[in-house]
C-alpha cells in the first residue's frame, strides 16, 4: 500500500513539473515550491550529519573532554593526542564570522573568511588545473608522434594525430586574447572555432541521446508502473 | 620388463616431486623490502620484491602483515603473479610493521620470503616529484606579475573583441529600457570554483552599470558561501558607484542547494517575473538547457559563460551570446580594463604562447626519435 502511495505521490510530482511546458501553472508552482523546499530541509540536515557533527562537534567536544582530564590531572597519551582537536577551534572561528553580516558594525570580518576561501580554492585549482588541462593534454597531443616515428601507426590514426594537432593549435590561437585577430592569426581562430563547433556538436547530440533516454525511464515509469497500479 | 618399466616411472615421480619441491623453494620471493612510501602524508607503506623466474609455477602472491610481535594477518586479496609491488594503505601512522610476501604456487602450495625490517609511515611536508610543477608554476607567476607590473606603469594592453561582453551594455539598457529587472545565475559552483570566482567577477561590473541605471539586479545563489560573497561583491559595487541606497539585499538570495529544486526555481521565476535580460555565467551541469530554454521562451536577451564544456552546446544553441571557456575569465578585464587584470590577462597568454611552442617543438622532436619534452610533461603531469 506505502508503495503505491508512493508511486501516486511520484507521477503526480512528474506530470506537475511536466505541466510546465504547457505554460506556468498552480501544479508546477505547488511542484516547484515544495521540491525547492525540501531539498533545502534535507541540504540542512545532510550539513548537521556529514558537516557540523563529524567535522565540529564531535572532535571538539572530544578535545574538550581530554582538556579536562588534563586539568584533574588524569590525562593518558591518548587523551592528549586528543588534545589536538582543539586546533579545529580556528577554522569554526572563522567559519563563524560568516555570521558577522547580522550585525551592520561588524559586517566587515565577513570578509575574512570570504578571502581564505577564495585564495584556499584558488590555491587548489590552479596547479591542479595547470597539471590536468594543460600539461597532461600537451603531452597527449605530443605522445601520439612517436608511435609514427616508430612506423607503428595506420594511415588513418596518422590522419587523426595531425589533425587534432592542428585541432589545438588553432583553437589555442583563437583564445589568445592579447592579440588582434587579423590577416594568418583571424583564419587560424577561425579554423580554432571551427573545431570547436564541431566538438560542440558532437557533445549536443550525445547529451540529447541521454535527456531522451531519461524520458523515456520517466514516461514508463507513468505508463508501466503508475498506470499498472491503474489497470 | 614390466617390472623395470615401473622403477623407470617410479624413479621419474621422485626426481619430479624433488625438483618440483626444490623450484617451490626457489619460488620463495626474494629481495622483500618494506618503505615508508615516498611523498605521501604517511598514510601507506610500500612492499617490493623480485619477479619470479617463468618456470617457478607461482600462481600469485599474498602480503601478510605483522604489528610488532603479534599474528600474522593477511591484508588486500591475491596478488597476480607478475606483481613486483603492493602498496599497503591500511595502516596506522606511527605504527611499526613487517611484512612477508607469500608466493602462492599452482598447486596452491605456499612459500613465504623472509620477514622485512619493521618499518612506519611517516608523512612528508614536501612532494618532491611536484617540483617541476611547482617550477612552473613560478614561472607562470612570473610571467603574470610582470605583466601586472607592466600595465601598472602605463603600458597599453590591447585586448581583443569580445562580442559576448559588448552585448552587456546592450542587455542592461534593454532592461532599463523596459522597466524589467536583470536576472543573473552563477551556477553550482561553490566559492572556490575558478568559474564562480570569474563570475562574481563579472557580477561586480553589471552591478555597476545596474546601480548607475537603477535597473533590479536578482541573484539567486545555490549555496550559502556563495550567497554572502555575492552579497558583499554586489554592495561594493553599488558602493563604488555612490549608490548605496539603490543596494537591495532582498534581491540577492539563496535559493537551494539541490541541482534540480535550482533549476525549478529559476525557471519558476523567470516565467514569473519575465526579466529582460539574463546572465547565466558560472559552472553548470544538466540544468544548464533547462535554464537557457525557459529564459529563451519568455523573450529575454541571454549572455551565458561557462568552462563547463559539456553545457556550452546547450549555451550556444539557447542563448544570444556564450562566452566559451577561457573567455569568461577574460571577461572581467575586458569589462572592467582594470591593470592587475588586464595584465594577468596578458600573462595567461604568455603561457598559451609558450603550450603553443611546445606543442610544434615537442612533434618535430618526437619525428626524429627524440622524446625529452614527453618525458618532462609526463614527470609534471
Amino acid at each position: 500500500m506505502i508503495e503505491i502511495i508512493g508511486i501516486w505521490v511520484a507521477a503526480f510530482l512528474t506530470l506537475c513539473i511536466y505541466s510546465f511546458l504547457y505554460r506556468d501553472n498552480p501544479f508546477y508552482r505547488f511542484a516547484e515550491h515544495l521540491f525547492v523546499g525540501i531539498s533545502v530541509g534535507y541540504g540542512i540536515v545532510i550539513a548537521m550529519h556529514q558537516g557540523i557533527i563529524p567535522l565540529a562537534w564531535v572532535p571538539l567536544s572530544e578535545a574538550m573532554s581530554a582538556l579536562w582530564t588534563v586539568i584533574t590531572g588524569q590525562a593518558t597519551p591518548e587523551t592528549i593526542n586528543a588534545l589536538w582537536g582543539l586546533v579545529k577551534i580556528i577554522p569554526i572561528a572563522i567559519g563563524l564570522l560568516f555570521f558577522a553580516r547580522l550585525s551592520p558594525r561588524h559586517t566587515w570580518l565577513i570578509r575574512y573568511p570570504i578571502a581564505i576561501l577564495i585564495g584556499f580554492g584558488a590555491g587548489i585549482a590552479i596547479p591542479n588545473e595547470l597539471q590536468a588541462n594543460i600539461f597532461a593534454q600537451t603531452r597527449g597531443t605530443i605522445a601520439p608522434f612517436a608511435a609514427i616515428n616508430a612506423g607503428t601507426l595506420s594511415a588513418w590514426d596518422i590522419f587523426g594525430t595531425i589533425l587534432i594537432v592542428i585541432g589545438v593549435i588553432c583553437t589555442l590561437i583563437y583564445f589568445f586574447f592579447s592579440m588582434e585577430h587579423r590577416g594568418a592569426i583571424s583564419w587560424l581562430s577561425k579554423v580554432g572555432i571551427a573545431f570547436l563547433m564541431v566538438g560542440f556538436g558532437a557533445a549536443f547530440g550525445n547529451t540529447v541521446m541521454g535527456r531522451l533516454a531519461l524520458m523515456i525511464h520517466r514516461v514508463g515509469f507513468l505508463i508501466k508502473d503508475w498506470l499498472g497500479t491503474i489497470f | 620388463m614390466i617390472k623395470t618399466t615401473q622403477w623407470v616411472a617410479i624413479c621419474l615421480v621422485l626426481c619430479l616431486s624433488v625438483s618440483t619441491a626444490f623450484s617451490q623453494e626457489s619460488a620463495a620471493p626474494s629481495n622483500v623490502t618494506a618503505v615508508d612510501t615516498p611523498n605521501d602524508d604517511g598514510s601507506s607503506i610500500t612492499i617490493k620484491w623480485d619477479a619470479a623466474a617463468e618456470d617457478t609455477g607461482i600462481s600469485g602472491y599474498q602480503i601478510l602483515r605483522r604489528i610488532a610481535d603479534g599474528d600474522l594477518e593477511e591484508i588486500g586479496g591475491l596478488l597476480p603473479a607478475e606483481t613486483t609491488n603492493y602498496v599497503d594503505s591500511s595502516i596506522q601512522q606511527g605504527t611499526a610493521y613487517t611484512y612477508i610476501v607469500r608466493a602462492v604456487t599452482e598447486a596452491e602450495a605456499t612459500v613465504d620470503s623472509e620477514q622485512t625490517a619493521p618499518v612506519k609511515g611517516t608523512g612528508e611536508w614536501f612532494h618532491t616529484g611536484k617540483t617541476p610543477l611547482f617550477v612552473a608554476m613560478l614561472l607562470f607567476s612570473a610571467a603574470i606579475v610582470w605583466n601586472i607590473y607592466n600595465a601598472r606603469s602605463g603600458k597599453e594592453i590591447f585586448v581583443r573583441r569580445i562580442p559576448g561582453l559588448e552585448a552587456v551594455d546592450e542587455a542592461l539598457g534593454r532592461a532599463t529600457e523596459m522597466g524589467r529587472s536583470i536576472l543573473y545565475v552563477l551556477g553550482l559552483g561553490g566559492v572556490d570554483n575558478v568559474a564562480t570566482i570569474a563570475s562574481m567577477t563579472i557580477l561586480g561590473q553589471v552591478a555597476r552599470r545596474t546601480a548607475d541605471y537603477e535597473t533590479p539586479l536578482r541573484v539567486p545563489c545555490n549555496e550559502p558561501v556563495v550567497l554572502n560573497v555575492v552579497r558583499e561583491v554586489v554592495k561594493t559595487s553599488y558602493l563604488d558607484e555612490g549608490r548605496p541606497d539603490a543596494y537591495n539585499e532582498e534581491n540577492i538570495f539563496f535559493l537551494t542547494g539541490d541541482q534540480f529544486a535550482y533549476a525549478a526555481g529559476v525557471d519558476g521565476m523567470m516565467i514569473r517575473e519575465k526579466p529582460a535580460a539574463i546572465f547565466l555565467q558560472g559552472t553548470f551541469a544538466a540544468e544548464s538547457l533547462l535554464m537557457a530554454e525557459t529564459g529563451n521562451s519568455i523573450g529575454a536577451i541571454q549572455i551565458a559563460g561557462t568552462d563547463s564544456e559539456h553545457q556550452l552546446p546547450f549555451f550556444i544553441a539557447a542563448c544570444d551570446y556564450t562566452l566559451i571557456g577561457e573567455e569568461l575569465y577574460a571577461a572581467s578585464a575586458y569589462l572592467s580594463r582594470e591593470p592587475m587584470l588586464l595584465g594577468s590577462l596578458k600573462g595567461q597568454d604568455w603561457g598559451k604562447i609558450l603550450i603553443f611552442l611546445t606543442i610544434v617543438l615537442g612533434v618535430v622532436l618526437e619525428l626524429f626519435g627524440v622524446n625529452w619534452i614527453t618525458t618532462l610533461l609526463q614527470r609534471v603531469s
